[in-house]
């Protein structure tokens, strides 16, 4: 079977689980709005400051829901051995990795939609329309770029034991140049602190070479990874 | 069955596989041919499932030589996994999917039909009422007999199968031995490893004794003959 299909097959199945388990839309959403939440009370609740942090403080939090999806997601196939299952099956391992990339990142995608209009509601943050295509832009390459790195270091981690507080030591540092790049374009897309709709799109480039990267590295090493 | 001239499906010479440092397989010889059910008898922790982990691929083979189908065990075993199907301690299904998800995910794996999918779900008795329930809800025999009719829908050629019994009532015994047979007539060849003697005795055609990582005592066909 191809590449595309294998990984379409593994998708779905992957939002199959998590559309009959809800622990996504019961555990991993909530964790997030609460994380919201408690980064207002610790800025003292001053708009002025949460207006001006905002951006920052919904990257902080998609990139700790992050931590928890991806664990979730290699958690049904470790729990069984199906990933196990999966190798012995012959199933291609970069299809297996698309597919589960493809599968965190729809996820991602509806949270950090969620986590914007949360921003929007909690800490008064505005969408202008001159930049909804660099945010939508931004969203976009920032989740391909997270959910690249989340399912390479999560099929990584799989294999080792207390994989629980390995993953995040591996995925945080590398995810930070998404976080400071998507951190600047929604700036930019929102307008936080004068910045300029144009000042966006270099931060996009540089997150689009990111998940490009990651993409590309991570479906040819994740086979290997696995296999050891 | 089986023919010292032909291609043998599985061909050992003092193969050696390490788990850490520990040799699990301390140079085993082994040879089955087309047709046979193999019985790999032994105390816990001789190596029996060390030896079908290598059969399928899964781990390295640290010295000696093995071939799978004619396929090096050392060079090619991305090539030996599509054509083997290993049934473990554990099932390799996704708890919170019904019986007939997974089963048309295996099977999909290979791009198998729908009836053929019904067909496998209905040799292994999970066709009917149990299609539709979520495989956490099944006790651990109708689990099994769910793998198993993954396996069923994969298509496997060879069938390496680790206490394929555990935790199958009789009737659930009788329908594997029924199967196994079926599979073999078919052109399948299956390596069975199992403490309950009785059973799997009767069903194989040939016995091997694994024991501190090697096989000894009964006689292996064309060992040192024919070649691959």
């Amino acid at each position: 079977m191809s590449i595309w299909r294998i990984a379409r097959l593994v998708a779905v199945k992957d939002l199959q689980i998590e559309r009959r388990s809800r622990v996504i839309t019961n555990q991993v959403l909530p964790f997030a709005g609460v994380t919201m939440v408690i980064f207002a009370f610790a800025l003292d609740a001053n708009t002025q400051i949460l207006e001006r942090v905002a951006p920052g403080l919904v990257w902080l939090a998609t990139m700790f829901s992050l931590l928890l999806i991806v664990q979730r997601s290699f958690a049904v196939e470790a729990a069984d051995g199906a990933l196990d299952a999966m190798r012995v099956a012959g199933v291609d391992s970069r299809g297996i990795y698309v597919g589960k990339l493809l599968g965190i990142g729809v996820q991602l995608l509806v949270l950090e939609v969620l986590l914007l209009f949360a921003a929007v509601v909690l800490y008064g943050e505005t969408v202008r329309v001159e930049g909804v295509v660099l945010l939508v832009t931004t969203l976009l390459s920032a989740t391909c770029g997270l959910a690249a790195v989340g399912t390479l270091y999560g099929g990584l981690a799989a294999g080792f034991k207390g994989r629980e507080t390995l993953l995040p030591l591996l995925t945080l540092p590398a995810v930070a140049p998404v976080m400071i790049g998507a951190t600047r374009a929604v700036e930019a897309a929102l307008g936080t602190a004068d910045a300029a709709v144009a000042d966006g799109w270099r931060w996009v480039s540089v997150l689009a070479v990111f998940a490009v990267a990651f993409g590309v590295g991570g479906a040819l090493a994740f086979g290997p990874l696995i296999d050891e | 069955m089986s023919s010292g001239d032909e291609t043998p499906v599985i061909c050992l010479r003092d193969a050696v596989a390490v788990l850490g440092s520990f040799p699990a397989l301390a140079g085993a010889t082994l040879r089955a041919d087309t047709g046979e059910i193999v019985l790999l008898r032994g105390p816990n922790g001789a190596g029996k499932t060390t030896l079908l982990r290598l059969c399928a691929g899964l781990l390295p083979i640290a010295r000696g030589s093995g071939k799978v189908f004619g396929l090096d065990l050392a060079t090619d075993r991305e090539s030996i996994r599509p054509l083997v199907g290993l049934l473990g301690h554990q099932n390799g299904l996704y708890a919170d999917l019904t019986v007939s998800d997974n089963v048309r995910f295996w099977g999909a794996t290979i791009g198998a039909t729908d009836s053929e999918v019904e067909s496998a779900m209905a040799c292994m008795g999970v066709g009917g009422r149990l299609r539709n329930v979520a495989v956490r809800q099944l006790s651990a025999g109708q689990k099994r007999r769910t793998a198993l009719a993954g396996l069923l829908a994969r298509r496997a050629r060879l069938w390496l199968l680790d206490e394929p019994h555990a935790g199958l009532d009789a009737a659930g015994r009788d329908e594997l031995d029924d199967t196994l047979r079926a599979a073999v007539q078919a052109g399948a060849t299956v390596l069975v490893a199992s403490h309950e003697l009785e059973r799997a005795g009767q069903l194989a055609t040939r016995i091997v004794d694994v024991d501190a990582g090697q096989v000894r005592g009964a006689p292996q066909p064309g060992a040192g003959g024919g070649e691959a």
